[in-house]
C-alpha cells in the first residue's frame, strides 16, 4: 500500500445553549413556522475555486429557504440581529476540553467569519474561534505512534438540509448554531485503523467531560487523506467511528484508480482538445424509447452533449465499489448546475436509447466507436454550466486526482461536494468583542479533569463490573446510572447497570426503539422494581411498550405486567386445588413443581422470591389444615 | 503601513519596528508564533497583539509573554486590478452619491480592515446586475455613520443631489447610514423644492462584505427605482420582508426605522408604500408625484438648528421647558403621549415658552395615527396654551420640519401656517384603516 498520511477533525456538539443567542440547542420534530427565502451576495473577486465562473452564476441563481420557529429559533440565527455575546458556557467547556489534552490555551480569543456560500449559515459565513493550539505534550497516544494534536476551535454548527433542488436549498434553522468544538490533529495518523483509535480516544475524552451533547449526529469526524502521487482529500461528516478505516481505505482505493485511469489515458494519448464540444441532441433522443429521457424531453427539456475522444470504458470504469468515473462526473454536474445527473456513453444503449440511436449520436457529434460522450437533459444555461463543469473534470483527468471536498456516504464510499477551498478566507467577526481566557483560567485553578478511566474506576466502585463500567461510559450513560443508583435503595447495582446495557442492546438489536424512551421513565421503571411495585422480569416488556408509545404513563403500562396480592392469592389456590392430590402425597416436596406451575400462570408479573414465599406459605396452611 | 496600536502594547511593537499586516515571529515563554499583526481596534486593551495565524484564525497575545518580536517581511500595499465598466448609451446615468454608513465599506479579506468602496467597479463586482439597469458614477460627499451627520450634512446632500438632477441625471441613489436616514430623506424632501424626479435614499442593516448583505437587493431596487421610475419624490428604498425577494418604496417623510437589525427595519407610517420593487419589476402601490424629467429643482438649504425634540414622561417636571428656553433653542417638537397629550403640570410652561415665541408642536410616541387635542382637557389645554398639533407627522419629521420652517419665516403666525401645510407629502389628509402594522396581515 502506497504511503498515506491522515489527520482528523472531530466536531462534537455542547450541551449548552446556542453560541452567540440564548435559544435552546434543540432539535424540532415539527416543520418550520415559516420558510425566509435568501439569496448570496457574492463577488467574482472571492471566490477561489477550479470554475469560479460557473459556481458564481450558480449561486447567484440560487435561492436559500430558511425555516424558522417562532419558538426556538430567533432573530439571531436568520441573521436578522447581529450575534450576542458568546456563550460562557460553551467557552468554559472548550477551555476544559483544551486543558484535558494539554493544550495552551490562547490569551485573547477572537471569533472569527469563516466564508461559507452554500447556505449552510444565514449570515454566509460560519463563526468560529481560535481556542487552543496543540504543543508537544498535546498528543493522543496509539499503539501506532503518537499523534499531535493541533488545534481547538469553538464554533457555530450549520443548519440542516430539509430539501435541495435544482435551483433552490431548504434549511432548517433549528440546528444552526449549537456550540460546537473542532478538535483538529496533525496528519500524523498513518493507517485507517489508527484513525479509528484516535477518533475514539478524543471521542471518550470529550464525553468524560459530561458537557457534551449524546446520540446521532453530535459527534462527527471530517478525515483528511493525502495519498503518495494523489492529491489531498477532505471529507466531511463521518459519524460512525468504524466507518473511519473504511471511508480511508476505500478513499486510497479511488484515488489508485483513478490514477491508473491517468495512465491508460496517457497511453491513449488523450489530450485535452480530445474533450469539448457542445451540441444539441433534443432532435435526436427525442425518438428514445419509452423511459425517463423520453420523459423528460417530451415534458420540454432538451438534451446536449459533449465528447470525450478515445475515452471509450473510461467513463464507466469502477473507482470504489459501485461508483465509476461516470459518477464523479455526475457529482459535478448536480453540485455546479442543480441537474439530477448525466448519462454516459459506457452506460449506453440504455434507458430507451438503443444501439441505433448511440450511433447516430456518435455521428452528429462526429466521433467514432472508440470515443466516448456525456449527455444532460435540461434547459440550455444549465447544461452549458453541467457539462463544462463534466468537461473540467475530465480533464483533469488527465492530471490525475484534483484535490477536493467530498462528503462521506453511509457505505463508506464518498462523493464530490465542492472543489478544496483555498485558504479559508477568514476575517475578524466585528460584531463580537474578544474574550480574555484569563478569567475562565482562574476560574480553573485547582480544577482536576476526571479521564474516561477516572469515570470508569468510579463506575467500578458502585460494585458493577469493568465491562459494564466501559460500557455505560461508552454508551454515554454516566449520568443515567448515577441518577438511578442514588434513587434505588434495595434493587442491586449490577441490575440497574445490565438493564441500562445490555438489556437496551439487545432489544435494540430486536428492531425495539429504546432511544425514543426519555431517561426518566426508564428510571420511573427501575424504581418501581426497586420498591417492589414491579417485578425484575416484568421490566424487559415494560421497556418494550415505552419504546412503542414514549410519552406513555409508566404505572399503567407496569399494571399490564404486575399482578395484585389478591391477585396473586387466587392464582396460589386454583394450583392448589389443581393439585391436591400430589400435594397431600408429596407434602413440602411438592414445591418445586407447584412453584414451576404458579410461575408459568404468573408470567413475569411478580417477583419470583414473592410467589414462592407466598406459595410456602400457602402450602404449610394446606398441610397444617389437613393434619388438624 | 501605520502601527494602530496604542500604550504598552504600541510601545512594544514600535520597539521592535513593527507594524500592522506585518509578518513576524513572536517568541513567547511558552514558544514561537508565526503570523501577520493585525491592526487592533482603539477600544480594546493595550496589552494584547493580534496576530493573524497561517490557518487564518486571529488570536490576541499577551505582550507580558512575549519575549521577543522577529519581522520575517514587511507588509505590502496591493493593488486589485478591477476591470473598468464601459459607459452604456441606452441606459440612464444615475450618479451615486455616498455619505458612509454600512452601504458605503466593505472588509478586505486579506487584511480584515474595514475600508469604503472607491469606485463603482467594486460594487458592480459584486452586484453585476446594477451594469444593466443605469450608468452608475460614484460621487462621494462624506464618510460618515449616519448618526454623527446634521443639518449641515443634510444640506450638502441635497445641494449636491439639485446640481446633479440639474446636469442630466435622471435620477439620483443616495447611500446613507440607515441610523438617521429617516431624518436627512426628510430634510431633502424640504429643501428639494419643485422636485420632479427620483432621489432614492439606501443603505443596508447587513453590512456588504457579509455574502448575506441585504445590500444587493437593496441598491438593484434603489437603481432601479432612481432608472426607470416616474416617482418625483424623495424616496426610502429598502428591503419589505425578511426576505431577499422585494424592497419598499417609502416616501421621505413618512417612514421611519423601527427596528434595530431587521433587513425590514423600515416601515411606513400613516401612508401607504409607494411601490414594491423585485429584481423584476416596479409595482406601484399608491398615489406619488409624477417625475418630470424637463424639470430643474431648486435647492434651498436655509435651516435653523436650534429646534428641540422632547419626550414626554409621566411625572416629568416642567424645569427641562424652562431650561430649553433657556438654552436658546427656537423650536420645540413634543412627543406627547396618545392623541398628544403632555402631563398637565408642564402646561404653564409651555404656554411661557410660546408666549416668548418659541413655537411648540405637538406629535405623539405611538408613532402611528394623528394627533388631536381637541378630544380631552389636557390637549384643549395645550391648544390654548398655543401648541401647533402635528397631525400625522411623525416626531422626527416635525424636528426637521420645524428647522426647515425657522429657516424661512420668525412670525408666529407664519410658523404655524407653514407647520400645519402639506409642503411634502409629510401630513396626510387621511390615513386608511390599512396603514397600521396589524392590519398588513390583510394584504
Amino acid at each position: 500500500m502506497k504511503e498515506i498520511k491522515v489527520g482528523l477533525e472531530i466536531h462534537q456538539r455542547l450541551r449548552t445553549h446556542k453560541l452567540f443567542c440564548n435559544c435552546p440547542s434543540t432539535l424540532m420534530e415539527m416543520e418550520p413556522d415559516c420558510w425566509i427565502m435568501r439569496m448570496m451576495g457574492v463577488s467574482r473577486s472571492e471566490l477561489g475555486s477550479i470554475d469560479p465562473a460557473a459556481r458564481f452564476e450558480l449561486l447567484r441563481q440560487r435561492k436559500f429557504l430558511y425555516g424558522i420557529y417562532f419558538d426556538g429559533t430567533c432573530e439571531v440565527e436568520l441573521d436578522e440581529s447581529p450575534p450576542l455575546e458568546m456563550n460562557k458556557e460553551a467557552v468554559e467547556i472548550a477551555i476544559k476540553i483544551a486543558k484535558m489534552l494539554n493544550m495552551d490555551v490562547v490569551d485573547e480569543i477572537h471569533t472569527m467569519r469563516k466564508i461559507v456560500v452554500d447556505g449552510s449559515n444565514t449570515t454566509g459565513f460560519q463563526r468560529t474561534a481560535l481556542i487552543a493550539i496543540g504543543d508537544e505534550k498535546s498528543m493522543i497516544r496509539t499503539d501506532q505512534g503518537d499523534v499531535r494534536i493541533a488545534t481547538l476551535c469553538l464554533e457555530e454548527e450549520s443548519a440542516f438540509i430539509a430539501e435541495t433542488g435544482p435551483d433552490f436549498v431548504k434549511y432548517r434553522l433549528d440546528r444552526l448554531g449549537i456550540p460546537l468544538v473542532e478538535i483538529a490533529t496533525y496528519p500524523d495518523i498513518k493507517s485507517p485503523e489508527q484513525a479509528k483509535e484516535v477518533a475514539l480516544k478524543i471521542g471518550r475524552i470529550l464525553r468524560a467531560t459530561g458537557k457534551v451533547m449524546r446520540g446521532i449526529g453530535t459527534i462527527r469526524q471530517d478525515i483528511n487523506v493525502s495519498i503518495e502521487g494523489g492529491a489531498r482529500q477532505e471529507i466531511k461528516g463521518v459519524q460512525e467511528p468504524d466507518l473511519i478505516p473504511i471511508v480511508i481505505s476505500r478513499e486510497v482505493d479511488r484515488q489508485l484508480n483513478l490514477l491508473k485511469i491517468r495512465d491508460e489515458i496517457l497511453e491513449r494519448g488523450i489530450t485535452e482538445e480530445d474533450i469539448g464540444g457542445f451540441f444539441d441532441l433534443t432532435d435526436v433522443l427525442k425518438r428514445a424509447e419509452k423511459g425517463f429521457v423520453r420523459k423528460a424531453i417530451d415534458s420540454g427539456g432538451s438534451a446536449f452533449a459533449i465528447y470525450a475522444r478515445k475515452m471509450k470504458g473510461l467513463i464507466g470504469r469502477e473507482i470504489q465499489p459501485g461508483r465509476r468515473l461516470g459518477t464523479e462526473l455526475a457529482s459535478y454536474a448536480k453540485v455546479f448546475a442543480g441537474v439530477k445527473g448525466i448519462i454516459h456513453s459506457d452506460e449506453l444503449p440504455n434507458y430507451g436509447i438503443s444501439s441505433d440511436l448511440v450511433a447516430e449520436i456518435r455521428k452528429r457529434l462526429e466521433i467514432g466507436e472508440e470515443d466516448g460522450f456525456i449527455l444532460v437533459i435540461s434547459d440550455r444555461r444549465t447544461a452549458e454550466i453541467a457539462l463544462k463543469s463534466v468537461a473540467d473534470r475530465l480533464r483533469y483527468a488527465i492530471k490525475g486526482v484534483p484535490e477536493e471536498t467530498r462528503r462521506a456516504l453511509e457505505d463508506g464510499n464518498t462523493e464530490f461536494m465542492r472543489p478544496m477551498p483555498g485558504s479559508a478566507r477568514m476575517y475578524p467577526e466585528t460584531d463580537v468583542l474578544p474574550v480574555l481566557s484569563y478569567p475562565f483560567l482562574k476560574a480553573l485553578e485547582g480544577w482536576k479533569p476526571e479521564f474516561p478511566e477516572d469515570i470508569i474506576g468510579r463506575l467500578v466502585s458502585y460494585g458493577i463490573s469493568r465491562d459494564q463500567a466501559e460500557e455505560i461510559f461508552d454508551e454515554e450513560k454516566v449520568e443515567l446510572f448515577e441518577r438511578t443508583s442514588s434513587l434505588c435503595k434495595n434493587l442491586s447495582r449490577g441490575f440497574i447497570a445490565s438493564t441500562l446495557t445490555s438489556m437496551m442492546k439487545y432489544l435494540r438489536r430486536e428492531g425495539v426503539k429504546v432511544e425514543l424512551i426519555p431517561e426518566d421513565k426508564l428510571i420511573e421503571t427501575l424504581l418501581m422494581v426497586d420498591q417492589g411495585a414491579l417485578a425484575k422480569e416484568a421490566v424487559e416488556n415494560v421497556i418494550r411498550d415505552l419504546a412503542e408509545d414514549p410519552n406513555a404513563d409508566v404505572k399503567e403500562i407496569a399494571r399490564r405486567y404486575s399482578m395484585s396480592q389478591e391477585e396473586l392469592e387466587k392464582l396460589i389456590d386454583d394450583v392448589i386445588s389443581l393439585h391436591k392430590d400430589e400435594l397431600m402425597r408429596a407434602g413440602e416436596k411438592a414445591f418445586s413443581m407447584l412453584m414451576g406451575e404458579v410461575m408459568k400462570k404468573v408470567r413475569g408479573k411478580v417477583d419470583g422470591r414473592i410467589v414462592s414465599s407466598k406459595l410456602r406459605e400457602r402450602i404449610k396452611k394446606e398441610i397444617s389444615q389437613k393434619s388438624l | 503601513m501605520p502601527l494602530s496600536y496604542a500604550g504598552k502594547a504600541y510601545a512594544l511593537l514600535e520597539r521592535y519596528n513593527v507594524e500592522d499586516y506585518d509578518l513576524v515571529k513572536i517568541i513567547t515563554e511558552k514558544g514561537e508564533i508565526v503570523g501577520r499583526i493585525m491592526p487592533r481596534p482603539s477600544i480594546f486593551d493595550d496589552e494584547h497583539v493580534i496576530i493573524k495565524l497561517p490557518n487564518g484564525y486571529n488570536i490576541g497575545v499577551n505582550i507580558g509573554k512575549i519575549s521577543e518580536i522577529k519581522v520575517l517581511e514587511k507588509a505590502y500595499q496591493r493593488e486589485e486590478a478591477i476591470p473598468e465598466v464601459e459607459f452604456r448609451e441606452n441606459l440612464p446615468y444615475i450618479p451615486f452619491i455616498v455619505t458612509g454608513g454600512t452601504i458605503s465599506s466593505r472588509v478586505d479579506y486579506r487584511t480584515g480592515a474595514v475600508r469604503a468602496y472607491e469606485k463603482p467597479e467594486e460594487l458592480l463586482d459584486l452586484i453585476p446586475e446594477l451594469a444593466d439597469i443605469a450608468n452608475i458614477k460614484y460621487k462621494p460627499i462624506f464618510a460618515e455613520f449616519s448618526e454623527n451627520l446634521t443639518p449641515s450634512h443634510w444640506k450638502k446632500m441635497a445641494e449636491r443631489a439639485s446640481e446633479e438632477l440639474n446636469s442630466g441625471a435622471r435620477g439620483v441613489v443616495i447611500a446613507h447610514g440607515t441610523d438617521t436616514m429617516h431624518y436627512s430623506a426628510a430634510a431633502l424632501s424640504f429643501m428639494l423644492m419643485n422636485l420632479r424626479k427620483p432621489v432614492v435614499f439606501v443603505g443596508s442593516q447587513r453590512s456588504i462584505d457579509r455574502p448575506s448583505t441585504d445590500a444587493v437587493l437593496n441598491l438593484i431596487a434603489a437603481v432601479k427605482v432612481a432608472a426607470q421610475s416616474d416617482i418625483g419624490e424623495v424616496v426610502i428604498t429598502m428591503h419589505g420582508s425578511p426576505s431577499d425577494e422585494f424592497a419598499w418604496v417609502l416616501r421621505g417623510v413618512k417612514a421611519r426605522k423601527m427596528h434595530t437589525s431587521r433587513r425590514d427595519a423600515f416601515i411606513p407610517v400613516n401612508s401607504p408604500p409607494i411601490a414594491k420593487v423585485t429584481r423584476e419589476k416596479i409595482e406601484i402601490m399608491s398615489k406619488y408625484r409624477k417625475a418630470d424629467e424637463s424639470s430643474r429643482v431648486e435647492f434651498d438649504g436655509r435651516i435653523d438648528e436650534r429646534v428641540f425634540l422632547l419626550y414626554t414622561w409621566p411625572g416629568m417636571s416642567p424645569d427641562i421647558i424652562e431650561s430649553i428656553r433657556s438654552l436658546g433653542y427656537r423650536g420645540l417638537v413634543i412627543a406627547g403621549t396618545g392623541l398628544g397629550h403632555t402631563p398637565s403640570r408642564i402646561i404653564p410652561s409651555i404656554e411661557r415658552l410660546v408666549r416668548d415665541g418659541v413655537p411648540v408642536v405637538m406629535t405623539s410616541q405611538t408613532i402611528f395615527g394623528r394627533v388631536n387635542l381637541r378630544v380631552y382637557e389636557t390637549g384643549r389645554l395645550l391648544l390654548k396654551a398655543g401648541v401647533i398639533p402635528g397631525e400625522d407627522m411623525l416626531p422626527e419629521v416635525a424636528l426637521v420640519k420645524l428647522m426647515f420652517v425657522l429657516g424661512h419665516c420668525n412670525e408666529m403666525e407664519c410658523i404655524r401656517e407653514m407647520m400645519l401645510r402639506n409642503i411634502a407629502g409629510e401630513i396626510s389628509s387621511s390615513i386608511s384603516m390599512r396603514d397600521f402594522p396589524p392590519c398588513w396581515v390583510m394584504r
